[in-house]
């Protein structure tokens, strides 16, 4: 490990607000060791911005151990950067080179409106999961484990479709801006396993309708979702989520309101 | 009714819909090509193939009928996604690097319009307008004789070998055929169905340009 420091330019998107047209701003960070995260590196930037009297540049953040989905932007035309299967976060110093230029662009996405530089509006992933993204169960004290009996093959599944943070990296690297991965990643968790059966049918109607009112785009599957993912969430999920919907489409009785009818 | 309504309004609805009509599209184009291949058993093989076809009427109209609807409805899904997913960007990215897209998903929005004059102009020239009516082996060897001609079915037959691969290859995934045992039979069958008609389309034009294939 070298104990080389690096200087690097930094070409940042500058947006005030939701209506700002923005524009590109270029600071240097200076003296930056190799054993920072890059939010450490941008942590300096602000540093001596705000000494400066100047706005520090704003970006989402919260655990910074890769775990919470909160932090994310494009580094060099990348969700979340060069490094695979690492967020913004756990991505370290130690991937740039001294004299580095840095392209920093938030999500671009008509879903995920910008609220300030690299902080976009994600609620619209929230209304998606708020559709049907649930289970209705009595909650009160917790049943008995052995009770309802999965398969490991099938725990194992749900859980690798579990791990997606809904970070919305995979919006943010779709050409088309779709949140597909995202949305299909949650409908399979759930419909894998027997606590998600009650609401199955309704849930891939409803929450594909939403995802499809936010605004976010249609799947071409060119798979850029899947290899920007930070948790390696896999385009099978697409699959399942197709399947679910047709599923539900064909074989489902008519939705609830244009029964009376 | 109501049910294939709502399927359609959705994005997934409709890249169903491109994916079965797709099928079909390729179902025909690998039928066409095995029928092309009278070319190489001579005039009189070819000529009587495509009087057998023209006497079927129903089953060519029927035919006919199928592709037209199939045509409407690829096109109309394509336009519609375009559109919805031009919008959903927004505003562009400055810097953006590819990680997984591969040359043939890139191009689909250029190689399906390529395809659809090339459709056009196929049909004007050998079946609507031939020069020779009803000399459908004297057509095809003279048109093809013409090095421009020949080039124009060269390049629309590379796009088409483009276009199929990631459509067929697409096809599994959007209707729901993705499993890690046998994905990579999807993959290894999107190769060979698309080099396949590609090559063998390509084999016609060269044939009769390098003059294997005279009249």
């Amino acid at each position: 490990m070298s104990e080389e420091l690096l200087n690097l330019t930094l070409h940042v998107w500058r947006q005030d607000g939701p209506d700002d047209a923005g524009r590109f701003e270029t600071h240097q960070a200076k003296d930056i060791t190799t054993h920072m995260s890059f939010l450490e590196m941008l942590d300096v930037v602000n540093e001596l911005l705000i000494e400066n009297g100047k706005s520090p540049i704003a970006f989402d953040h919260d655990c910074r151990e890769g775990i919470c989905g909160t932090c994310g932007m494009v580094i060099n035309g990348v969700a979340h950067g060069p490094q695979k299967l690492t967020t913004t976060c756990q991505l370290h110093m130690r991937q740039f080179k001294n004299g580095d230029e840095i392209w920093l662009e938030p999500w671009r996405a008509s879903g995920f409106p910008v609220l300030k530089d690299l902080v976009v509006d994600r609620t619209a992933f929230d209304r998606i999961i708020q559709a049907g993204g649930y289970i209705s169960i009595r909650t009160g004290s917790a049943s008995e484990a052995n009770e309802l009996p999965v398969a490991k093959e099938i725990a194992d599944q749900a859980m690798d479709a579990a791990e997606c943070i809904g970070c919305g990296a995979c919006v943010a690297a779709c050409p088309n801006a779709s949140a597909s991965l995202f949305t299909a990643a949650k409908i399979s968790h759930l419909s894998l396993l027997p606590q998600g059966q009650a609401e199955r049918q309704d849930r891939a109607r409803k929450m594909v309708a939403q995802m499809d009112a936010e605004g976010f785009g249609g799947c071409t599957n060119h798979g850029e979702c899947e290899a920007a993912c930070p948790k390696g969430v896999s385009l099978r999920w697409i699959a399942r989520m197709n399947r679910e919907l047709v599923r539900a489409m064909v074989t489902a009785d008519a939705p609830i309101e244009s029964r009376k009818r | 009714m109501q049910r294939a309504l709502t399927l359609h309004q959705t994005t997934i609805g409709k890249k169903v819909a491109m994916a079965l009509s797709g099928v079909i599209l390729v179902g025909f184009t690998v039928g066409h090509f095995l029928g092309n291949l009278n070319l190489y058993l001579g005039q009189e093989a070819m000529d009587g193939y495509a009087e057998t076809l023209q006497s079927l009427t129903p089953v060519l109209w029927g035919t006919r009928l199928l592709l037209l609807f199939a045509f409407g409805v690829h096109i109309a899904s394509a336009i519609s996604l375009w559109v919805r997913n031009t919008q959903a960007r927004g505003s562009r990215y400055k810097k953006r690097t590819d990680l997984a897209t591969d040359y043939a998903a890139r191009t689909m929005y250029w190689s399906g319009p390529i395809l659809l004059l090339f459709v056009v102009y196929h049909l004007l020239h050998f079946t609507i307008l031939p020069d020779h009516p009803g000399e459908v082996y004297r057509n095809v060897v003279e048109g093809f004789q013409n090095p421009l001609i020949a080039g124009v079915y060269m390049a629309a037959n590379v796009a088409l070998g483009f276009h199929i691969f990631h459509g067929f290859y697409s096809a599994f995934q959007t209707l729901g055929a993705n499993h890690p045992r046998y994905n990579s039979y999807r993959r290894d069958a999107a190769i060979a169905i698309s080099a396949a008609i590609t090559i063998g389309n390509l084999s016609f034009p060269i044939s009769v340009l390098a003059g294997l294939v005279t009249l």
